[in-house]
């Protein structure tokens, strides 16, 4: 029988999970439709009435973002340029019905290589924050997805909030979309891009692209060879060779790998371009 | 918190405390325990947002929320669209016909609320973004947007003056009930204590299978019924000759999805059943899914008496294309590949059963209720007439649902426990089941003379029919007739042949074949202009087919309009290449194309009768009735049709009360397919009108100008000498009870096909042509189409305002399978692998109807719902060529395979 807890206090559902057997839910915009039945199967906790879980704040090193923010909320939130990425990333995820159910934390655990919101998230080098009955802990989030529908979450875990340094929250960024159609669509390649500039350099940069590997993937050599270069030459001096050996993507029924590497290219390039006061194209 | 206890839900005001699982989806709480079936569910999934409600002012889909998260929310559903706004979008939606089928419509309207009660100025962009989560596959959403956009505009209906019905842009008289969430489709209406049905289903492409203890699975109360228990005879297939399809499966399977089983019981039981562990044993065998394996040969035969695995292949031949190729100044070949396509409709096929008196009562959803009655009579083995068809409100169906799916699952369940029941598909189970559009692999070649003139034309095809033979005759026969396209090809030899293999069952879906003909016909014309030096359009102008023409079949033809469709895109043609050469000329990143191809389309069955009967019938009480059934799936038959017998009889298109379509109630008027409705159903009700006239003005004694009011017990009829009155309460009633009455059947004048396939095949044809602007992203090979200049004979337009909308709507179809659309067999049963278009990504379209009257169609119509689609994706292709010069051989054209071709061009 389908059971459900819906408890209100982060306490509650930390000992709730610790018995174990439980998903946890908040969305469920991956959940339903992963089932035809007309009742969430199995035993789920409802992690929406958690107080505390919700919205986003700056804080003393950063900025938090709850586990339960949903992507209206992000959409919606004042931040500062270096968030444009994850806003544009927002307004991609779904349509707006799926943007005011699915939140940031279901986007990271459902750990899809397709995840929008996973790209701009790793360009901030944003760290997931972990609870159980245990404790507390805090993982960079390349390293909580550990593989396509993988997380690093182990048994009673739960993800509470996903913080943003207050270092990498700087900068101005893009993020692009490739999909087949307009809306409702999952991305044939994303990407992500945050260029930090001082008197015309590249200061610090970061680079991240989805759906080309089995996880999306921060292009931390190729964004060593750009960094303290005239931003006006980034998009230009992009090494072609270091993407596609950074990426592995697959053959599926929305594109060929090799289209993938080479649109994740182009991509790159336009979003640095964008960032850089140049033209697209 | 246990799902114990009393949860409390706020639904358009009005509290409710429900005894439910906290994660049930808010959809089913909805629809089935509180009785709003306003809220429509096509997926499950989030992928099509039907179910679009507001919480707390915010549009979520009902299906993705759990109770829980609802409680203590105000829930807003179609229902409870009541403030100005609400109503102001109902009544734009009614003016501007947004709803067609009307399934999405209630999502559409709930996602346009919140965005305009909170920003009442929204511009297009806004509402575009607001629509984008949910689909529509009828309208191509240029009337939604409009309708939005709209929502401050007055209210003034159009009406139409008595005898001035035809050609008047009324908004469908149907249209009500679906803009203010009342429709009744398949799943929203069933008896108290019906019975759920579900089925067990092949999950193997082909396998032999044998059932375990059934008796042992099966939970108290539920019933499982498997092909033993079917009492007719198990086959069925729409075409009678060909039909060889069992409804339930016996011993093997030969396609995915194909049903082995059917469970029944108490909801809250069957519901919860876990069906992946019904007793069934599959040996799987390995299927057959390619063309060449199964031509190859050796090939194991899917039906023994078809040899080669080929259903049929259809043949037409004239001239001696083979001589005229040899010497011809320009020739050129294409070979084109097309994948399965999925009709995609938002409403899954659903209906329900019960008795009455002994008459087994199916009403489900349906594009053909007459033949539903015959072959469900036949497997279960009972009369016709002890099976009544009511066709539901149809979510949608544009071909596949033609073919029976529940209903002798409905009908045997009914039929063996006595009890009502009732089914509703799955998305998953709708999209692997259910018929798709045939791929097809063809082959074509053709020559010119140096005068650009056509001189010859081959084409060759094998079209994937699948497990079951269902339309692949038609298909196989309408493409070699259409393959030459409206033009004048006197030299010609086409086949196409249909073959099995263990895919889905390739149906009928919107043109039968003849829109992946078009794509090999009007790709390969563009070669050969191209390669001759001649203008894309003129050289379809020099050889358009005019009056007196013959066709491929020899048929000569009058009130021939694809001449003046092209005329009509002469100027437009002119502009978009100058527009087009100038932003090039200034763009390199992007490049804009312009693309022309053209239509036309036999309407009703090839070649073999296909009659409709209309009866009209005046109560005492002074009431006149149509008896109308064509079943209106969104087309607009239940307007069009009233249209032309207001006319025919001459009184207001209010004076007449529409009962049906009910195989009970309302003569054959044949199934909605073939863009048959308006011109046969419509000729048929023009006789009914013509006759029941003239029994009036005989009776009056009154003379051809007389004008008829239909008034409380009587009639009034008056001409410029004076008035009489008929009193109808003197008169004696027929056996339907009508006091005057006339009935007419109208079957097109159509002649068999020789060997060659020279004859007849259609009495009527309405043509037309298409005109594409696309931009290309040559970095990306994404494709954005701008613009598509529609031209079409329509003959007369009987409703101008419909007529734009199937337009609309087919354009919407057309760029789904020339850019997106897909389906793969056991991987895309799903509305977000398998995409169809969504409000961003259509065109602005620019609609202009020719009238050139055709001399059988009433009023001079001609039919429309599958000429609008099928011109489309070829004139895209041709755009991207002309843009960047891709030949795109496989469809569809996504990004990676533009690039591809991009580059192959050397560009």
């Amino acid at each position: 029988m389908a059971d459900q807890a819906r408890p209100e206090t982060l306490r509650e559902a930390l000992a709730i999970l610790s018995d174990g057997g439980r998903v946890a839910a908040a969305g469920c915009t991956d959940l339903f439709p992963a089932t035809e039945s007309q009742t969430l199967p199995g035993a789920v906790l409802d992690l929406t009435a958690v107080s505390g879980l919700r919205g986003i704040s700056a804080t003393a090193r950063g900025w938090r973002i709850g586990a339960t923010t949903t992507w209206t909320d992000v959409l919606r939130a004042d931040l500062p340029p270096a968030f444009d990425m994850l806003k544009q990333a927002a307004r991609e995820i779904g349509s707006v019905q799926i943007q005011n159910a699915g939140t940031v934390a279901g986007n990271l655990c459902n750990a899809s290589p397709a995840a929008d919101g996973v790209p701009p998230l790793l360009a901030l080098e944003a760290e997931v924050e972990i609870a159980s009955v245990n404790g507390a802990r805090r993982l960079p989030l390349a390293r909580f997805i550990a593989g396509p529908r993988r997380t690093a979450l182990r048994p009673g875990e739960l993800v509470t909030a996903v913080h943003v340094p207050m270092d990498t929250g700087k900068g101005r960024s893009r993020f692009l979309k490739l999909g087949a159609r307009r809306y409702l669509v999952i991305s044939i390649v994303s990407v992500a891009a945050r260029v930090v500039e001082t008197d015309g350099v590249a200061e610090a940069l970061a680079l991240a692209v989805g759906a080309c590997s089995p996880v999306p993937l921060r292009l931390t050599e190729v964004e060593r060879a750009l960094a303290g270069r005239p931003v006006g030459e980034l998009a230009e001096a992009l090494d072609v060779g270091a993407v596609h050996a950074a990426l592995s993507p697959i053959d599926d029924v929305r594109a060929e790998a090799a289209y993938r590497r080479e649109a994740a290219v182009t991509l790159l390039r336009r979003a640095l371009a964008d960032l850089t006061g140049q033209g697209r194209r | 918190m246990k799902d114990t206890g009393a949860i409390r839900l706020t639904v358009n005001g009005a509290r409710h405390d429900m005894i439910a699982p906290p994660g049930r989806r808010l959809s089913a709480v909805l629809r089935e325990d509180l009785g709003l079936t306003g809220t429509k569910v096509g997926c499950d999934a989030g992928d099509c947002g039907a179910c679009t409600v507001l919480l707390d002012a915010e549009p979520v889909c009902a299906c993705l929320t759990p109770l829980a998260r609802a409680a203590g929310g105000e829930i807003t559903t179609v229902e409870g669209l009541t403030d100005e706004t609400g109503t102001r979008l109902k009544a734009a939606f009614l003016r501007h016909g947004a709803a067609q089928c009307g399934i999405c419509t209630p999502g559409m309207l709930m996602a346009a609320a919140a965005l305009l009660r909170r920003d009442p100025s929204s511009d297009r962009a806004a509402v575009e973004d607001a629509l984008g989560g949910v689909l529509c596959r009828c309208t191509g959403y240029a009337k939604i947007v409009d309708a939005v956009l709209d929502v401050a505009g007055q209210d003034r209906p159009v009406t139409a003056a008595t005898g001035a019905a035809v050609g008047a842009a009324i908004p469908r008289l149907d249209g009500g009930p679906k803009v203010d969430g009342t429709e009744s489709y398949g799943a929203d209406l069933f008896p108290a204590g019906a019975l759920l049905v579900r089925v067990v289903r092949s999950p193997h492409f082909a396998a032999r299978f044998a059932f375990g203890d059934i008796a042992a699975w099966a939970p108290e109360g539920v019933r499982v019924f498997t092909a033993a228990d079917l009492p007719g005879e198990n086959r069925f297939g729409t075409i009678p000759p060909f039909a060889d399809q069992p409804a339930l499966a016996e011993g093997c399977v030969r396609m995915r999805g194909e049903v082995v089983a059917v469970v029944a019981g108490p909801p809250e039981v069957v519901e919860g059943l876990d069906l992946d562990r019904f007793p069934v044993e599959w040996m799987p065998e390995p299927p057959i899914l390619t063309l060449d394996d199964a031509r190859a040969a050796g090939a194991v035969q899917l039906h023994g008496s078809r040899e080669g695995n080929i259903l049929i292949a259809g043949r037409v031949r004239c001239g001696d294309p083979g001589a005229a190729l040899d010497g011809a100044e320009v020739v050129a070949e294409v070979a084109i590949e097309t994948p399965f396509v999925e009709h995609a409709y938002i409403e899954p096929e659903a209906g329900a059963a019960w008795m009455e008196g002994g008459v087994l009562v199916i009403r489900a959803c349906t594009q053909a209720p007459m033949m539903d009655r015959d072959d469900t009579a036949r497997l279960l083995g009972l009369p016709p007439e002890r099976v009544r068809i009511i066709p539901a409100a149809t979510g949608g169906g544009f071909g596949s649902k033609l073919d029976i799916t529940l209903q002798p699952y409905l009908g045997l369940v009914t039929l063996k426990t006595g009890r009502p029941c009732r089914m509703v598909y799955t998305r998953r189970e709708s999209m692997a089941s259910t018929t798709k559009r045939h791929p097809a692999r063809l082959r074509a070649r053709a020559a010119a003379d140096a005068a650009g003139r056509l001189v010859a034309m081959t084409v060759d095809g094998d079209f994937d029919t699948g497990a079951y033979a269902s339309w692949g005759p038609t298909v196989a026969v309408r493409v070699p007739v259409h393959a030459s396209g409206p033009f004048r090809v006197p030299n010609y030899h086409a086949e196409a042949r249909a073959v099995h293999t263990n895919n889905p069952i390739g149906g009928a879906f919107r043109g039968f074949g003849v829109p992946q003909a078009a794509i090999l016909q009007e790709t390969l014309f563009d070669d050969l202009a191209i390669r001759g030096g001649f203008d894309r359009l003129a050289f379809r102008r020099v050889n358009a087919l005019r009056d007196g023409d013959r066709t491929v079949c020899g048929q000569r033809l009058q009130g021939v309009g694809i001449g003046a469709c092209l005329d009509a895109l002469a100027e437009p043609w002119r502009d978009a290449l100058a527009r087009a050469e100038a932003f090039n000329a200034a763009h390199g990143g992007v490049r804009r194309g312009v693309g022309v191809a053209s239509c036309w389309y036999g309407c009703g069955n090839t070649a073999l009768p296909n009659p409709s009967t209309i009866r009209l019938g005046v109560t005492a009480e002074g009431r006149i009735r149509l008896h109308q059934g064509a079943t209106d799936i969104g087309q607009g038959a239940n307007t069009v049709i009233a249209q032309i017998c207001a006319d025919a009889l001459g009184v207001a298109v209010a004076d007449l009360d529409l009962v049906g379509p009910d195989t009970a109630l309302t003569p054959d008027c044949g199934k909605t397919s073939a863009s048959r409705q308006t011109y046969i159903t419509g000729k048929a009700a023009e006789m009914a009108g013509r006759a029941l006239r003239a029994r009036i003005l005989a009776m009056t004694n009154m003379g051809e100008d007389a004008v008829i009011r239909p008034e409380p017990g009587a009639l009034r009829v008056s001409d410029g000498r004076g008035e009489r009155r008929i009193d109808l309460v003197a008169l004696e009633p027929d056996g339907n009870g009508y006091v005057l009455a006339a009935e007419e059947s109208y079957d097109p004048p159509t002649g068999a096909l020789d060997e060659s396939g020279q004859g007849v095949p259609y009495a009527v044809y309405g043509y037309g042509a298409q005109m594409a602007e696309v931009e290309v992203d040559m970095g990306l090979g994404t494709v954005k189409v701008r613009r598509i200049t529609a031209a079409h004979d329509v003959g007369r337009a009987i409703n101008p305002a419909l007529a734009e909308g199937q337009i609309e709507g087919g354009i919407a179809q057309g760029l789904g399978l020339a850019l997106m659309e897909e389906f793969v067999p056991g991987r895309t049963e799903n509305l977000h692998d398998y995409l169809i278009p969504t409000v961003g990504d259509m065109p602005e379209i620019r609609s202009i109807l020719i009238e050139v009257p055709d001399p059988e169609g009433p009023f001079g119509a001609k039919g429309l719902g599958e000429h609008v689609l099928i011109p489309t994706a070829p004139a895209i292709l041709n755009a991207i060529r002309h843009a960047c010069g891709a030949r795109i051989t496989r469809l569809p054209a996504r990004p990676d395979r533009v690039l591809a071709a991009m580059r192959e061009a050397g560009r």
